[in-house]
């Protein structure tokens, strides 16, 4: 690690000041992908901004056909939410499929989807449910959220605050693991939102994407039969020592068979 | 009595120490005015140096020093040098070229060290090793095995063109090409063995000191043998007598063969513990313990087995190329796989045999033993061969193995390679392992997951591996003290086996000591007169047998000291349950009692040598053969190429069992990295020679998960060739692994048609076999 300062705001306003003053500043969520970027010496930034007390970004709460999840709600408590298995299970359970119990223990929503790793879990699920992410300033939809690979629409001192995701009518998420790393190798949720059907990838691209020709064929039948046979290429998937292009784009068209089979299983609301 | 003795399995005496956090591995270890180390290491595969400018980090807050290649050459240290006897192909003696601590003009791989910074902080030595400047001019690399022997590959020395550092040959070239021209089949193969790493849980670490006063060096380090590194600082670095020198291993997180004796980082502590007059220690990180460790395995292997018309096997060829790496830095380097193929014909019985292994220089971090060395992949050859034979001649494998297999009524048996099976019970190892695993159902099994859409196979796998070593002796010592308790002193090196308590039972079966009045100690060459430490399957055989003679000699020496207490002559005194016994009475006194009178001159005979202390040190005749059988049970998910172990058999045989519990969790962690190699791991170097798989997020370990139930059973055949009956059981878990788990996958694709496919069998591969025999077949 590389010296740097360190500052725990107590609200939201505090937060953007120190923000705004210092450029080179970093947020500080769960720390389960900073810190280990930081002992790496990869990243330097000059200071923290630890979020872990400012309470406008905790809770777990509905509204009408909108469950709200604050930034700073770690992994756990999403899975042990009974507001959340109620509403959203599929969530619930896609969040347990995040790393271990000690990054389950610190890791949190905002934090993962701030960052935006190309084989994180929740991105899937955002852009899935089609979320919307609220922050300091503004909402902006899932489709425009995620940007590129490690790169969102948040500006430079930006801070996300909720996210937002309608309720679906039903939805599941299949991860297929990376063996080393265990984030997804590739993962695949589908959604089905106020009749709109959505599939989201992630771990296949620089970026999580819909498959929009899955999307299409789903729409007419919702069944696992109603994709089999079609073909999502190769173009733009990565191709890396744990997997080849080929193998992700198979893994892409079965994971999405088996999550509508597990959607179909699952009642309304989710799965 | 029976509680603690051999055979009884004793739950660990360490663990409560380790588990409750009172252990003192290797970075708990840390001394008044200690400074920090830090290893500046290659970037590239292979370049020159060109210059090297260290001025900007010598002048950053906290540096002490910053050193390199020829600052370590200017004070005249020396280098380990290989020392087996090995040729080249043309006859011409091998080359093997020494490591320095740091190199002067050329770097070989990536990791290669290139300079030392020591600092008052750890993040003060790091901050100015990013400052060293370093002109590097890259050169062609070449890292693959099969590349780096093939003509017109990169040279990784100019001085060796072709990159062959040395042959060994094993067996009877002509009596085999005899063989061979008679044989009625042939069936010939190529299998690659991948490079892994050890991954211990505990990552290397080095401390030095340098006594002014004394003009003596501690090191204290995680190593397998204590002795043996001081023997190799001594003798060839630092060039000074070994009582110069102490060496010091606290507790150890896992080693495996890989924590060995050459490491460079043991010199550059105790060198500039000298120079600066402080302690300097060195902690290896986890993302560096790739680049800074030496690796497993890594070779190709062109496998050729000759049948008669009965199906006996006649013959058997082998050509196996082994990675050695970039530098032969002592003779663990020439160890794998070349000493350990001896074993290649498996538990058949292969009247002639014929094994060559090239050992090729690449720019990789260097190979050296990792567990088994040579042994795995001499039996995952042959065993792997025999299924394809199986498939190739449609004959049942169990048969064909059954058929060839050598009868126990042939034992002593010599092997056409030069190994001598002393004892064991092939056959009977696996009907016991085939009716553990209820072989007999397993179609129903297979049916059952052919209807859910999944692709079940299974495999019988036997293993054998040469253990023990007699080039190696072995040293115990039994101390006793004033009040009786005693001092167990091993010059074997626990590394997490459970030392304490296998070799505790061992004095307690000899001598009826209650394992609480035990005090055991390893790794500490100012403790231990000698030993050669913890290696190839062999410290309960060779340590537990020098306890056994040490136990001998307590005895005879308290039995003269009970003769003299019970006033009767030294040749009535019988000694049962820690009592000496005037035979034929009940008067008795107890070896505490003994002890005790020992120290005392009053109560021994005049003139009598009095104390309690003996020691042994035990040389084996001959290698011991561990053997055992494995019965591996997979499912294949054929739409995601997904492998999960459904089950898991094996059944063996490491003669005497001293603690069934500690044997178990050696088999099983045995099994364990013999799964992690052939489903994920693998350590990747890519074309321009960078290591891609240097952090965990891209070295796959597998983890609890990934297992199903083990099944462990014994059959032991204790050897005579030493007082225990011990063959050895390190190493035995891990050899039969590796066949029978790819094995297992290689039945489950027998249907689908997939007839080759390498490890690791990881989804992605197992996934492209397929489609690429269905689109083959224009499916
Ligand atoms: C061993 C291990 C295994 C893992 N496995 C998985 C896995 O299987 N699947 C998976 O999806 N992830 C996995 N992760 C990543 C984990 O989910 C991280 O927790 C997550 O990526 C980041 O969340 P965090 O709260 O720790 O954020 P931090 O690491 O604290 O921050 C991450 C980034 O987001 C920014 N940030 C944080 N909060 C905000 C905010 N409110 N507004 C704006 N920017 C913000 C930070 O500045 C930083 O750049 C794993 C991590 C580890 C260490």
């Amino acid at each position: 690690m590389y010296q740097f300062q360190y500052h725990r705001p107590k609200n939201l306003a505090e937060a953007l000041d120190l923000l705004a003053q210092d450029g080179d500043a970093k947020l500080l969520a769960g720390g389960q992908t900073l810190l280990p970027t930081l002992r790496q010496r990869l990243a330097a930034p000059s200071a923290l901004v630890d979020l872990a007390g400012i309470s406008e970004l905790t809770g777990i709460s509905t509204k009408g056909e909108l469950l709200s999840i604050g930034a700073m709600t770690r992994y756990i408590e999403i899975i042990e939410s009974p507001l959340v298995q109620a509403t959203l299970p599929s969530l619930a359970r896609a969040v347990a499929l995040v790393g271990d119990p000690l990054v389950r223990n610190r890791g949190t929503i905002g934090g993962s989807l701030a960052n935006n790793d190309p084989t994180a879990d929740l991105t899937a699920a955002a852009l899935a449910m089609h979320a919307t992410f609220v922050t300091d300033r503004r909402s902006i939809s899932a489709d425009e959220f995620f940007v590129d690979l490690f790169e969102t629409a948040l500006e430079q001192g930006e801070i996300l605050v909720r996210i937002e995701f309608p309720l679906p009518d039903r939805a599941a998420y299949v991860k297929f693991r990376n063996p080393a790393s265990r984030y997804a190798l590739v993962g695949v949720f589908v959604a089905e939102v106020h009749g709109d059907i959505r599939v989201a990838v992630t771990g296949a691209k620089a970026k999580v994407f819909r498959e929009h020709a899955f999307e299409a064929a789903l729409q007419t039948e919702f069944s696992a039969k109603a994709v089999k046979g079609l073909d999502v290429g190769t173009t733009g998937l990565i191709d890396d020592l744990h997997a080849s292009a080929e193998y992700r784009a198979n893994l892409i068209s079965v994971l999405t068979r088996r999550a509508i089979s597990a959607a179909m299983i699952g009642s309304h609301r989710g799965a | 009595m029976k509680r603690y003795g051999i055979g009884q399995s004793v739950p660990r005496f360490e663990d409560s120490r380790l588990l409750r956090g009172r252990g003192r591995f290797q970075d708990d270890r840390n001394l008044p005015g200690q400074s920090y180390g830090v290893v500046l290491r290659s970037p590239h595969a292979h370049a020159r140096i060109v210059s090297i400018d260290t001025a900007a980090a010598r002048a950053a807050p906290g540096v002490l020093a910053v050193y390199t290649g020829e600052d370590y050459a200017a004070d005249g240290l020396g280098m380990p040098k290989a020392t087996l006897p090995r040729k080249r192909p043309d006859g011409s003696p091998m080359f093997a070229p020494q490591r320095p601590a740091l190199v002067v003009d050329r770097v070989r791989y990536v990791g290669d060290p290139v300079a030392f910074v020591v600092a008052d902080s750890l993040a003060e030595a790091k901050d100015a090793a990013e400052l060293i400047a370093i002109d590097y001019e890259p050169r062609s690399a070449v890292t693959d095995t099969a590349a780096a022997a093939s003509s017109g590959a990169a040279p990784v020395w100019d001085e060796c063109p072709d990159n062959i550092s040395n042959i060994v040959e094993k067996g009877n070239k002509s009596a085999t090409e005899a063989a061979f021209a008679r044989a009625v089949r042939t069936i010939k193969r190529r299998y690659v063995i991948t490079r892994v790493h050890a991954q211990y849980m505990e990552t290397r670490g080095a401390l030095g000191v340098y006594d002014e006063g004394d003009e003596r060096y501690t090191l204290y380090t995680d190593c397998q043998y204590p002795h043996r590194v001081r023997n190799m600082l001594c003798s060839t670095v630092f060039r000074i007598p070994e009582s110069k020198m102490r060496v010091v291993s606290g507790d150890i997180g896992g080693a495996f063969g890989s924590k060995g004796w050459q490491y460079v980082e043991h010199r550059l502590v105790l060198w500039a513990a000298r120079k600066l007059q402080r302690p300097v220690k060195w902690t290896c990180e986890r993302s560096e313990a790739v680049l800074a460790d030496e690796h497993g395995r890594d070779s190709v292997g062109e496998i050729e087995l000759g049948l008669d018309g009965d199906n006996k096997f006649v013959g058997l060829r082998l050509h196996l190329i082994g990675n050695i790496g970039a530098y032969v830095g002592s003779d663990r380097n020439l160890l794998v796989p070349s000493m350990m193929i001896g074993t290649a014909v498996g538990v058949y019985d292969i009247p002639s045999a014929y094994a060559l292994v090239t050992g090729v220089l690449s720019n990789t971090s260097p190979t050296a033993p990792y567990r088994g060395a040579g042994r795995p992949e001499a039996i995952y050859l042959i065993e792997r061969l025999i299924d394809d034979t199986a498939r190739e001649l449609n004959v049942d494998p169990l048969e064909l193995r059954r058929r060839n297999m050598i009868p126990a009524n042939a034992m002593p048996y010599q092997n056409a390679l030069g190994c001598y099976y002393d004892c064991g019970d092939f056959l009977a190892n696996m009907d016991m392992a085939l009716a553990a695993a209820d072989y007999a159902g397993f179609p129903a099994r297979r049916e059952q997951s052919r209807a859910r859409g999944m692709l079940r196979g299974i495999s019988v796998a036997n293993a054998i591996e040469q253990a023990a070593s007699p080039a190696q002796s072995e040293f115990a010592e039994i101390r006793f003290d004033t009040s009786g308790s005693v001092q167990l002193l091993m010059g074997t090196k626990n590394q997490g086996q459970g030392h304490e308590t296998t070799f505790k039972q061992i004095l307690h079966e000899r001598l009826g000591l209650d394992p609480g009045d035990v005090h055991f100690t390893d790794g500490d060459t100012d403790q231990v007169a000698f030993g050669m430490g913890t290696n190839g399957s062999r410290s309960t055989v060779v340590g537990g047998s020098a306890i056994y003679l040490a136990a001998e000699k307590i005895i005879e020496k308290g039995r003269r000291i009970a003769g003299h207490m019970l006033e009767s002559a030294a040749t009535d005194i019988e000694f049962a349950h820690g009592r000496f016994l005037v035979a034929g009475t009940d008067r008795a006194v107890s070896l505490k009692q003994v002890a005790a009178a020992a120290f005392v001159p009053a109560r021994l005979p005049l003139g009598f040598d009095g104390g309690l202390y003996e020691s042994a040190t035990y040389a084996p005749s001959k290698d011991t053969y561990p053997n055992g059988c494995h019965v591996c049970e997979v499912e294949v998910d054929p739409e995601t190429g997904d492998v999960a172990v459904v089950n898991y058999v094996i059944v063996d045989d490491v003669g005497t069992v001293i603690n069934p519990l500690t044997l178990k969790g050696q088999i099983v962690g045995g099994i364990a990295q013999g799964l992690g190699q052939i489903l994920m791991e693998r350590v990747v170097y890519d074309d321009t020679g960078q290591l891609v798989t240097a952090s965990f997020m891209d070295y796959a370990m597998p983890r609890a998960d990934v297992f199903s139930h083990i099944t462990v059973k014994s059959n032991p055949v204790p050897t005579k060739l030493n007082p225990l009956g011990a063959k050895g059981a390190g190493e035995a878990g891990c050899v039969g692994s590796l066949p029978s788990i790819m094995n297992a996958v290689m039945n489950a694709l027998e249907p689908v048609g997939v007839r080759q496919l390498d490890m690791p069998a990881t989804s992605d591969r197992v996934w492209k076999a397929i489609r690429s025999v269905a689109k083959e077949n224009g499916k």
